[in-house]
């Protein structure tokens, strides 16, 4: 195909005609929900996390209602611990990290230029794991069931069933299987912006928007998996009885403290950075200029990732640990305002740069910013020590919490949808009621949240269902109380406005005149992404490059046809955007539904201690993803090459480490590494806060024998299958084979040894927290080992069933980066249960 | 490229793995020092006076911010490409890489020094 073919109209029309049709919706009341397009996963999962963020809003309401009066009675204490537990928690957990995570897979392709991200099924996934997970968890509070602890369940109050019913357990499991969706939407965004930008975007021109979401979707990997593994703790002590938050056995409440804020304290900035990732976006667009000083944004952008994993413990300040430990996390919290402040300076010169337009959207952002910058200031007066002693645990730090999260993620996000809904919909949203809402908005939240700094001061504690009228708080909150009704009143307003939208008339094309690639977008959008895939040469290519809309429109760029009938992209270089290959993307499929409902029985009957039925929703889960993909990966093409247009051909097949599906294992195991080093952590926090640990009584468990040999069997397997990689890239094939079923024996055999340690001891993990977490890393590990196994199997039937050769082989490049993190987690585990206790 | 001596800076391979070496550094200075603190406090009971090794660990810290910063300064002025370097070259997106790996240095000196105070100024565990 050359240039001029793409003159002769009839040629576009059936081009046209083509994409239109692989990309077009299911059709029918139950299949157009089984659709993979990023596109449209996105918007369902936008207004489900909005929906939820309304929900979470009323609790709020119902919250200050009760604490408007002194001496209240609207509701009871226990109803108000539901209430604020289950306000907390769905907002950070079913707002906005799911609010990012949709707003990026909406955004992400059109901003790359893409027709879609590499794995759009597994966004389907995330989304129906985020859906059901947040009915099981928000729907609790009409079951009287709500979680109660606070949203952050402190134990011992939390892990004893005695004191606390079934909500802790709807917390911990729901919220983890949440947690599942927001890995699998992190994999998808790095890879989607490492590996599916468009030819000529080098990581120099790649939009803002693009760089903040790479580092919050890996802060996501570190942060989350700490979490995930103080469930895992959380959860065996609540159903099994293994004492690690139990101070009588060995155990110790204030790991749950460490483990949860590691992921807390970097959550608040997965959720801020995103959010002003849209002033990136919307700023320029309004001062009609390139922003200023975009390496100072990426310094802002992958410094506050740093540092802000160095300031977990200063949610720990008042509880007794070394004054030099929390000196080291006072100066990291101080040293996080730095790069913080460096974003808002980059806004400001570009708007004093500019030519500023007002835009409704503007106004959000500055007005955010303003309330942003209060927060920030008193976030650096608690990271004072000697201040936060004072004002730990009171309303001081409510306030500060609101005025950082509403200015940091709220407002942003309706600057955000006003911006945006143009894109999504074609249709502005109103000037008028958006404005009025902003007022609202921020008058109330003033109004709300300011006196909350003084009630504090004034000795208010958080978390109190009502207060005497001698303390003289009732104006204060009074004036609370009323500011968070003005607030919900503005965010009313912008829902009639949402709600009247679908009777407005279409807005043109890029109506905000902006010049980064989303705008390419049609008020008509058709389900396609790009019609051509763009060849681009500057940071804002719409206003920079010529003729640049009419080229993509035309079909002029890159892959401006679908001939094969099937959804396709183009992946890049990591570094300079070099095109690579063209890959299949994944077509409408109930697989990522079905995998998420049974994922989803795991950890909903779990909670209600139904195991068998919960082990055989497990067993469903592995043969829904076997099913999920055998049928949908690593297809060998029916040709090798395919021509792109402009005289480039590209292969269809690629494996190893330019290929999406190995950085996806590699990125899906550094999560699973960050969880297990939770548990490692938790094994040398006890070693460092007992005299004895491990126990005299208990020290002869698990020995060294067993370990050591289950150590040299994961070993053995893991050799196997790099050599196994090796012989079969050589045309080895039946040597592969033969390697592959040794590994497994290899494999299954770890499993037998890796358990026979604690278990021929006679360790008992009720006893004490020592065999409890002994226990705890061979399961993991063990597990890990059956994983493998399962993997080796796997490659081994597709080399069998010949859907895998020596020039098609990326299921056993990828089966060997598993086996990588699993041989190191082999190490790890076996030499500190095995070899710790004998120096220790 | 000219093989002088002088200008081995300018043939590191940069990638975004550089970019990440001065708030790694950063990271690794942090988390010794808090395991430090926090298992001489639990297990000696005391945190040590002016450890020399916390200072060695500091300076090495410091010196591998300064010299990832250094040669993140030099590629960042290697000749090429045109002002105001936003273009789709292989050079542009080198001085881009090296202006923020510089940047992070900064940042990153910054963090280890406010680490490193603390012990001066406070030494021990309560």
């Amino acid at each position: 195909m050359s240039l001029h073919d793409q003159d002769d109209p009839t040629l576009r029309a059936a081009q046209e005609e083509r994409l239109r049709a692989v990309w077009a919706q299911p059709k029918g009341l139950f299949f157009r929900w089984t659709d993979t397009n990023n596109n449209q996963v996105g918007v369902w999962y936008t207004l489900t996390a909005f929906g939820f963020m309304l929900f979470a809003g009323v609790l709020a309401l119902i919250m200050r209602a009760q604490l408007a009066v002194p001496d209240n009675d609207l509701v009871e204490a226990g109803t108000f611990n539901q209430l604020f537990t289950l306000h907390g928690s769905m907002m950070m957990f079913l707002f906005a990290v799911p609010m990012f995570e949709a707003v990026s897979i909406i955004l992400l392709p059109q901003l790359l230029g893409a027709r879609d991200l590499p794995f759009p099924r597994l966004s389907a996934f995330g989304y129906w794991s985020f859906l059901i997970g947040g009915i099981f968890v928000s729907g609790s509070i009409f079951f009287d069931a709500a979680p109660d602890g606070g949203w952050f369940m402190y134990p011992p109050l939390t892990t004893r069933t005695d004191l606390s019913g079934l909500g802790a357990d709807i917390w911990m499991l729901g919220l983890s299987f949440i947690e599942v969706s927001s890995v699998a939407a992190a994999v998808e965004l790095i890879v989607g912006v490492l590996k599916c930008r468009p030819p000529g975007m080098r990581l120099n021109l790649m939009p803002l928007y693009a760089w903040y979401i790479l580092v919050v979707a890996v802060m996501i990997l570190f942060a989350f998996p700490p979490l995930i593994a103080g469930d895992i703790l959380f959860e065996m002590e609540r159903l099994l009885n293994w004492p690690f938050f139990d101070a009588r056995r060995g155990g110790d409440p204030l790991l749950w403290q460490h483990l949860f804020w590691i992921f807390g304290h970097p959550e608040v900035y997965i959720i801020f950075l995103p959010s002003i990732a849209l002033f990136a976006m919307l700023v320029p667009t309004f001062a009609r200029r390139h922003l200023l000083g975009y390496p100072w944004i990426v310094l802002a952008a992958v410094g506050t990732a740093f540092l802000s994993f160095g300031l977990w413990v200063h949610h720990m300040f008042t509880t007794g640990l070394p004054k030099i430990s929390l000196a080291f996390f006072s100066a990291a919290s101080e040293a996080v305002a730095i790069p913080t402040g460096v974003q808002i300076f980059v806004f400001i010169a570009t708007l004093w740069a500019g030519r500023v337009t007002w835009s409704t959207p503007l106004l959000y952002a500055t007005g955010s910013l303003a309330i942003f910058v209060i927060g920030g200031l008193t976030g650096v007066m608690v990271a004072v020590a000697p201040f936060d002693w004072q004002a730990h645990d009171s309303y001081f730090v409510v306030a500060h919490l609101h005025y950082v999260l509403i200015g940091g993620t709220l407002m942003p996000l309706f600057a955000g949808l006003y911006y945006y809904w143009p894109l999504i919909t074609g249709k502005k949203l109103s000037d008028r009621l958006g404005r009025i809402g902003f007022w609202l908005m921020f008058v109330g939240a003033n109004i709300a949240f300011f006196p909350m700094h003084l009630s504090g001061l004034m000795g208010m504690p958080r978390r109190v269902f009502t207060y005497p009228a001698e303390l003289g708080l009732g104006g204060l909150n009074l004036a609370s109380t009323i500011g968070a009704y003005l607030f919900a009143a503005g965010v009313a307003v912008v829902c009639v406005d949402l709600c009247l939208s679908p009777r407005r008339k279409k807005a043109e094309r890029n109506p905000w005149n902006a010049g980064t690639l989303e705008w390419l977008a049609q008020p008509d959008d058709e389900n396609w992404g790009v019609r051509s895939v763009p060849l681009i040469e500057s940071r804002y290519p719409l206003w920079d490059q010529k003729d640049f809309v009419k080229k993509v429109d035309e079909g002029r760029y890159f892959l401006p046809d679908a001939e094969e009938g099937r959804r396709e992209t183009i992946v890049t270089t990591v570094l300079d955007a070099r095109p690579l290959a063209v890959i299949r993307l994944g077509e409408p499929s109930v697989k990522p539904m079905l995998t998420a409902a049974v994922l989803g029985g795991v950890f909903i009957l779990t909670t209600y201690h139904l195991y068998w039925a919960a082990l055989a929703c497990g067993v469903a889960t592995l043969a829904c993803t076997i099913w999920w993909l055998w049928t949908g990966t690593a297809q060998i093409p029916e040709k090798p090459c395919k021509p792109i247009g402009h005289g480039i051909e590209l292969p269809l097949y690629l494996s190893g480490p330019s290929a999406p599906g190995w950085w996806a294992m590699f990125i899906t195991m550094m999560a699973d590494a960050t969880a297990f080093s939770g548990l490692v952590f938790g094994y040398f926090f006890f070693w460092t806060r007992h005299e004895d640990f491990p126990p005299m009584a208990l020290a002869d468990g698990p020995g060294i024998v067993w370990p050591l040999a289950a150590l040299a069997l994961g070993l053995v397997s893991w050799l196997l299958t790099i050599g196994a990689r090796e012989v079969h890239a050589r045309s080895g094939v039946g040597a592969a084979r033969l390697m592959l079923l040794v590994g497994i024996a290899a494999s299954l055999a770890g499993i037998g040894a890796g358990l026979a340690g604690p278990w021929t001891t006679g360790m008992d993990p009720e006893a004490h927290s020592y065999p409890a977490i002994v226990w705890t890393l061979v399961i993991w590990t063990t597990a890990h080992s059956g994983v493998a196994a399962i993997m080796q199997a796997y490659a081994l039937a597709r080399s069998l069933a010949g859907r895998m050769n020596p020039q098609h082989d990326a299921d056993l490049r990828n089966v060997t980066v598993y086996m990588h993190f699993f041989a190191l987690t082999a190490v790890l585990t076996y030499a500190v249960i095995g070899l710790f206790p004998e120096v220790a | 490229m000219t093989r002088d001596p002088r200008r081995w800076p300018e043939r590191l391979k940069v990638t975004l793995w550089t970019l990440i070496v001065p708030p790694t550094v950063w990271a690794g200075h942090f988390l010794f020092s808090y395991l430090w603190a926090a298992i001489s406090c639990a297990k000696v009971g005391e945190f040590a006076t002016f450890p020399t090794l916390f200072v060695v660990g500091t300076v090495i810290a410091l010196a591998i911010i300064i010299l990832s910063g250094w040669i993140a300064w030099v590629q960042g002025r290697m000749p090429g490409g045109t002002v105001p370097h936003e273009d789709s070259t292989e050079i542009d997106r080198l001085r881009f890489l090296a202006k923020s790996t510089l940047l992070l240095a900064g940042l990153s000196f910054v963090g280890v020094a406010f680490t490193a105070l603390p012990v001066i100024f406070l030494r021990s565990c309560s």
